[in-house]
């Protein structure tokens, strides 16, 4: 279902008030050399130039410390106050890109696996996704060879796609994009006859992620494991910029005879995060944490939700202390010949 | 071949080192940490100003413990690392090779800790200017006005622990952060959190931060909690005429004297 029209460069202005009569709007702001995704009241907040933020916009569904509930000794009985959902405000994502709104097909479905997680799930419905097509890109980004795209509609409601013109391309993509459309229908407009796809970056595609799970599912014993993640320094800023990673801990603080229990993003490089009681971990390198972190994006996802955990936003490259680029390793191993199983082949 | 690149080959070819720890071109015009072990791969070696990762925080790492005499490429920040940690009994000096460069790019191979500690000892340890700056800007808030400039740029901490992983004198195998038993530090990244990880974390490193830079470095938010530490070696400066780390001198936070012009102790 998607319906295309044109969306005057003036008209980008009308459609924010619009929105932001009724809903909150988080959009990227830069600040010093980091830009990320906060709550706006104008359009002017909003930063222009940007290929990627530093921040994912999955903060703002799957909170960095997000207050499961609250709870009270009383009377030799506990009392659990659980957050009133009601609360949870309409929101807007604008402006993330493509690879992010994808993401958020991944983070739907780690929280709605076994057990549908009830805050998530209330914020994701309460939110619309306007996302803009990306007409640059740099080097860190490989959203073709991950299953998106520059211009790629999936997770979004609306994409707008900046024409030369100046005036943009919006695609319709769901029924809260018509929403959001019904609510302002004077400057949706007939489109133009200008392509889409001549006003998207090119991203040149460097690996297939079909190949590259089949390649991944003989690499349990590789060498690249060690050598590449020799200078990883074990730290979750990868994981924490992440669009897709889910990953989480939870804390209870308590203060006298009532406390919160708290979800707080974790990561899979840290140490700590399989370390047993007893003190034994079972992955007691940092290239076993490596690996698990690959794997689980591109071999062990796949095959339980039937999509990658990596949409190719190359943030964790950007964001890396040392210089890890993911785009980089992923090509190493669809070429490596060192795990044991490859040489047998 | 330059002069560091022909001794890292040499001292792989003649077996002298196992391992050369160094720097090479990465992505995106960045420069990124190596391992060598062939003598081949040393031309590819660089050293120039965006070598700002600290390579020392590999040295007390298992996975390259483990691999025998390591040789290192290091800026005056690495070899002043180097110096402290072995005076904190991280490093064995029969397992390291330093090939120094100076500030002035002049190529110094050191054999042993003692001429790494004569030369790191010949040096002083200054605050650029624009940190300096920003620190008495600082200084002369108010209170109210100091405590809202941290909540700003604290709150923003999602804790990644970057700070602490690029750093080689947060060495620690469990910090502080990981005890639960009590759990001293809250682990969310909420504004109080974070106070109690950046404070804690300065405090450890009084007296024994080298100035790098690499905690902020690595910081993929770009938070300045670098001038906590900048602050202390300025107050140290003050209170003791400065310090640099030294297999010889005293560690000012954790050396008694008993003719200590402060008395309470005794």
């Amino acid at each position: 279902m998607i319906e295309s029209y044109l969306l005057q460069s003036s008209s980008l202005t009308k459609l924010f008030n619009k929105l932001i009569e009724t809903r909150h709007i988080y959009a990227p702001v830069k600040k010093g050399m980091v830009t990320s995704f906060n709550r706006v009241e104008s359009l002017e907040e909003v930063a222009k130039d940007y290929i990627q933020t530093t921040i994912s916009a999955k903060s703002i569904l799957f909170l960095r410390n997000e207050i499961l509930f609250h709870y009270k000794q009383e009377n030799g009985d506990v009392k659990i106050m659980e957050p009133d959902l009601q609360r949870i405000p309409e929101l807007v994502i604008w402006g993330c890109r493509p690879c992010d709104a994808k993401s958020f097909k991944s983070l739907h479905s780690v929280f709605n696996w076994d057990y549908k997680d009830i805050i998530y799930s209330s914020r994701e419905a309460r939110s619309a996704i306007i996302s803009f097509s990306c007409n640059q890109a740099d080097e860190y980004c490989f959203c073709t060879s991950a299953g998106s795209g520059p211009g790629h509609t999936e997770g979004s409601d609306i994409l707008l796609t900046k024409l030369k013109s100046g005036d943009y391309l919006a695609e319709i993509l769901t029924e809260k994009g018509q929403l959001i459309r019904d609510m302002i229908p004077a400057i949706f407009e007939t489109p133009s006859s200008e392509s889409k796809e001549d006003n998207l970056a090119r991203i040149p595609i460097v690996f297939d992620t079909a190949g590259l799970k089949q390649k991944l599912e003989q690499a349990w014993n590789s060498e690249l494991w060690i050598t590449q993640s020799m200078r990883c320094l074990g730290c979750g800023a990868c994981a924490f910029v992440c669009p897709s990673c889910s990953c989480f801990d939870i804390q209870d603080e308590k203060h006298g005879k009532e406390g919160v229990r708290s979800r707080c993003w974790d990561s899979c490089g840290f140490s700590l995060f399989t370390r047993h009681t007893s003190g034994h971990n079972p992955r007691e390198t940092q290239a076993e944490r490596w690996r698990q972190r690959i794997m689980h994006k591109f071999s062990y996802l796949p095959d339980q939700q039937g999509f990658t955990g990596c949409t190719g936003c190359g943030r964790c490259s950007r964001a890396c202390p040392a210089d890890m680029n993911i785009r980089e390793h992923l090509a190493a191993l669809i070429n490596d010949s060192t795990s044991p199983e490859n040489r047998v082949a | 071949m330059n002069e560091y690149q022909t001794i890292a080959a040499g001292l792989l070819s003649s077996g002298t080192a196992a391992m050369v720890i160094g720097y090479s071109e990465g992505s995106a015009k960045r420069v990124r940490p190596v391992f060598f072990t062939r003598p081949e791969e040393a031309s590819t070696l660089v050293f120039d100003s965006r070598c700002v990762q600290n390579i020392a925080v590999y040295l007390t790492k298992k996975e390259i413990r483990t691999e025998g005499k390591i040789a290192i490429i290091a800026s005056l920040p690495v070899m002043r690392s180097i110096i402290q940690l072995a005076s904190e009994h991280q490093l064995s000096e029969e397992k390291i090779i330093v090939i120094g460069i100076t500030p002035s790019g002049e190529v110094k191979q050191f054999n042993g800790f003692d001429a790494l500690d004569a030369y790191v000892s010949s040096t002083t340890i200054e605050i650029e200017a624009r940190y300096r700056e920003k620190i008495e800007q600082v200084e002369k808030m108010t209170l109210t006005e100091r405590w809202n400039f941290w909540k700003n740029e604290l709150s923003a901490c999602f804790k990644c622990y970057a700070c602490r992983a690029a750093c080689p004198m947060c060495y620690c195998t469990r910090c502080t952060v990981e005890m639960n038993q009590p759990q001293w530090i809250p682990v969310p990244s909420h504004t109080l959190g974070n106070f109690e990880w950046h404070i804690m974390r300065a405090m450890h490193l009084a007296g024994r931060c080298v100035d790098c830079n690499a905690c902020a470095e690595a910081c993929p938010l770009g938070i300045p909690f670098n001038l906590l530490t900048k602050q202390m070696i300025l107050q140290f400066k003050k209170d003791f005429g400065g310090y640099n780390p030294s297999l010889k001198g005293l560690n000012i936070l954790s050396s008694y004297l008993p003719d200590d012009k402060e008395n309470f102790i005794q």
